[in-house]
């Protein structure tokens, strides 16, 4: 069980989220223990690896962590909010605001342009219509993407398909990037290049939770933590400082 | 540092309780338009089922109301223009003098405004004698018949719309002069010998001498005209006593028939209106209602069935995208949508199907109407309704075929929806 990362507490910083005794129980026959009694913290600005085979919980601990599942047991802070107290409305509501998501399977709509794909992050959030096409933009400019803004997914590789994802993250201005296996689909030279985009977002201050089973990817984020078999324990010798200039 | 951290925090707490999402209308229209028109081909495939089924009833209301016009223009040019007077039967039996109609009837009728013609006809009793062609020297044949002889004034002819094969018709001077000259219709000539009006074929009324001026060939109303002999008034009441006309023939003018049948009885008895008994056409509007309303029950059921099968098909397409997307589905719930943000769209979009399909067969319907009526030189008829709410009823055939795909939708975990691949 582990709280706090190897930098600590930040002096007048709240945590992005709390996980206190969080558990997750699929009631099944036998019932599946997916979480067992997890505590985690997660500081502004900080990256974190969560490290894991399939099959050990962390697709559960990510869907709990975007607001996408409930736990069965203990409390959930996200910014404060115990969020199992807010409605389904509530949550979805926080998740578009305040959660970005990258897939593995960068789950970019097949027939909208790169930039319409991007455009779809403020959809849910009652953002202005106005304005939205250059803030896009912007978010695509940041992942290095501007010139195949209006280029169909199909039409871009691997690495340009994720990244246009990232960007789509970032248009709501999120507090907190979930990505799940994001390089799982991509050659390592596309990875690495995704990676260095992710390293960018992180020295930028953004917070970065990935997922992950790949010792490479877990080794470019600050802290890493190892799930198995629903248990969450911190891994040692963590070349804090790699992502972070 | 403690006090930051608690004011943070309840201004998270109050921030989070106004972090509903919300989708705005025009986005949300976007949206479900943008996935329509990425399947072009598909989504007029599946409007197609509503297209056929609002075509098929825009068309069949429109056909019917075009030939249930049509088949009540027939009866109008006849029916509805067609008036008979005669003595009510107290007044028939007292008959002669007092209550029947008048010799000037025809007349006092044609003078009325609206009257296109009018005459009087008259069944004459022959007490018993029967009718003779002029002897041939034939043993076998019969030469003796009982036929129906009637009296007309000259304006009859013209009110029953006769036409001639042969000859001519009577006139004024014929019934003045009480001539012995007779008209007879096609079904009879034959049985008389009546061949050529030329030789002045002549046959015998009980022993008095008659010759055969004409030959009716056809007849618009009084049909039993075409199987009776014809002589003239004057010469019926000098020959067989008739008293008075016993009825009065009048053809009207479209639309004059309700005015002309009330002013009749006061024309022809001004004395005593109430012995006549005027038989009119019945009002015009009851029969085409009459004739409609049967004709449209059938198609429109034909209708209602193209329309469920065009139902079926937008529910089952819509389905099978909602499988397909399950993808799309979640990432939208991890972009903040709710739930009623995917059934929303896709309610929307099979909305936007059938209103697709409503608008087409609509068109398409009205060109059939019009495609239909044009080839038999029919008046195309529409009710501007039919044409105006067809996108409507597609509209709603969308939507509620729409019900079930999209709560599917809503229903899915976010969470399984992710995990497949788009």
């Amino acid at each position: 069980m582990t709280d706090g990362g190897p930098e600590g507490p930040r002096a007048g910083a709240a945590p992005v989220l709390e996980l206190r005794g969080l558990s997750r129980t699929f009631e099944r026959d036998p019932p599946v223990y997916a979480l067992r009694q997890v505590d985690l913290t997660i500081w502004p600005g900080e990256w974190l690896a969560i490290l894991g085979p399939s099959g050990s919980g962390k697709s559960t601990l990510l869907n709990v962590l975007g607001l996408l599942d409930r736990q069965t047991e203990g409390v959930y802070r996200f910014e404060g909010v115990d969020v199992n107290e807010l409605d389904d409305l509530r949550r979805a509501g926080l998740r578009g605001r305040r959660i970005g998501f990258i897939f593995q399977a960068f789950h970019l709509l097949p027939h909208r342009s790169v930039l319409e794909n991007v455009m779809l992050a403020e959809l849910y959030i009652g953002a202005p219509r106005r304005g939205r096409q250059q803030r896009a933009l912007a978010a695509l400019e940041r992942v290095g993407l501007l010139e195949r803004a209006d280029f169909l997914p199909t039409r871009l590789s691997g690495g340009q398909r994720q990244r246009a994802a990232i960007a789509r993250a970032l248009m709501g201005e999120p507090s907190l990037l979930l990505c799940d296996e994001p390089t799982g689909n991509l050659d390592t030279k596309s990875a690495a290049n995704v990676l260095d985009i992710l390293g960018q977002l992180s020295r930028e201050g953004l917070t970065l939770v990935v997922i992950t089973h790949d010792e490479q990817v877990a080794a470019r984020a600050d802290r890493r933590v190892r799930i198995v078999d629903g248990t969450l324990g911190e891994v040692e010798a963590a070349a804090a400082g790699s992502g972070r200039g | 540092m403690r006090l930051v951290r608690l004011r943070r925090r309840a201004e998270d707490q109050g921030a989070a309780a106004g972090l509903r999402p919300h989708l705005a209308g025009p986005d949300l229209l976007e949206e479900a338009l943008a996935s329509l028109t990425a399947r072009p081909g598909r989504a007029v495939l599946t409007a197609l089922g509503t297209v056929m089924g609002v075509a098929a009833l825009v068309a069949t209301l429109g056909l019917s109301k075009t030939a249930g016009n049509q088949i009540v223009g027939r009866f109008d040019a006849l029916a509805a223009t067609d008036i008979v007077v005669a003595p009510k039967a107290a007044a028939a039996g007292r008959a002669t003098s007092a209550g029947g109609l008048p010799w000037d009837a025809e007349a006092r009728v044609t003078r009325l405004n609206g009257v296109v013609a009018a005459g009087s006809l008259s069944d004459v009793d022959l007490r018993g004698d029967l009718i003779r062609s002029v002897p041939v020297n034939d043993p076998v044949a019969q030469t003796e018949f009982q036929l129906p002889v009637k009296a007309a004034s000259p304006g009859l002819f013209q009110a029953v719309r006769a036409e001639l094969a042969a000859g001519r018709l009577p006139d004024a001077g014929h019934s003045a002069r009480a001539d012995r000259v007779a008209v007879v219709g096609s079904n009879v000539a034959e049985q008389l010998h009546v061949t050529r009006i030329e030789d002045q074929p002549a046959i015998f009324l009980g022993d008095r001498l008659y010759v055969v001026i004409g030959v009716i060939s056809g007849v618009a109303r009084q049909s039993s005209l075409l199987g009776s002999i014809v002589i003239p008034e004057g010469t019926a009441g000098r020959d067989f006593g008739l008293a008075a006309p016993a009825s009065v023939q009048v053809e009207t003018r479209i639309g004059a028939a309700n005015l002309i049948a009330g002013q009749l009885p006061l024309a022809l008895s001004p004395t005593d209106p109430t012995l006549l008994k005027v038989t009119a056409p019945p009002e015009p509007r009851r029969v085409r209602a009459g004739v409609q309303s049967d004709l449209n029950a059938l198609f429109l059921l034909l209708g209602a069935v193209s329309l469920f099968i065009g139902a079926v098909g937008i529910a089952n397409v819509t389905l099978v995208s909602v499988l397909e997307r399950v993808g799309e589905i979640g990432l939208r719930r991890s972009l903040g949508a709710a739930r009623r943000h995917i059934a929303g769209q896709f309610l929307l979009e099979s909305t936007t199907l059938g209103l697709l399909g409503g608008v087409l067969g609509a068109a398409l319907g009205t060109l059939v109407v019009v495609g239909v009526a044009a080839s038999r030189t029919w008046t195309p008829v529409l009710e501007p309704w039919v044409p105006l709410g067809a996108p409507l009823l597609g509209g709603t055939i969308g939507l509620l075929s729409g019900i079930y795909p999209s709560v599917r939708a809503a229903a899915l975990e976010p969470v399984e929806a992710l995990r497949s691949t788009m």
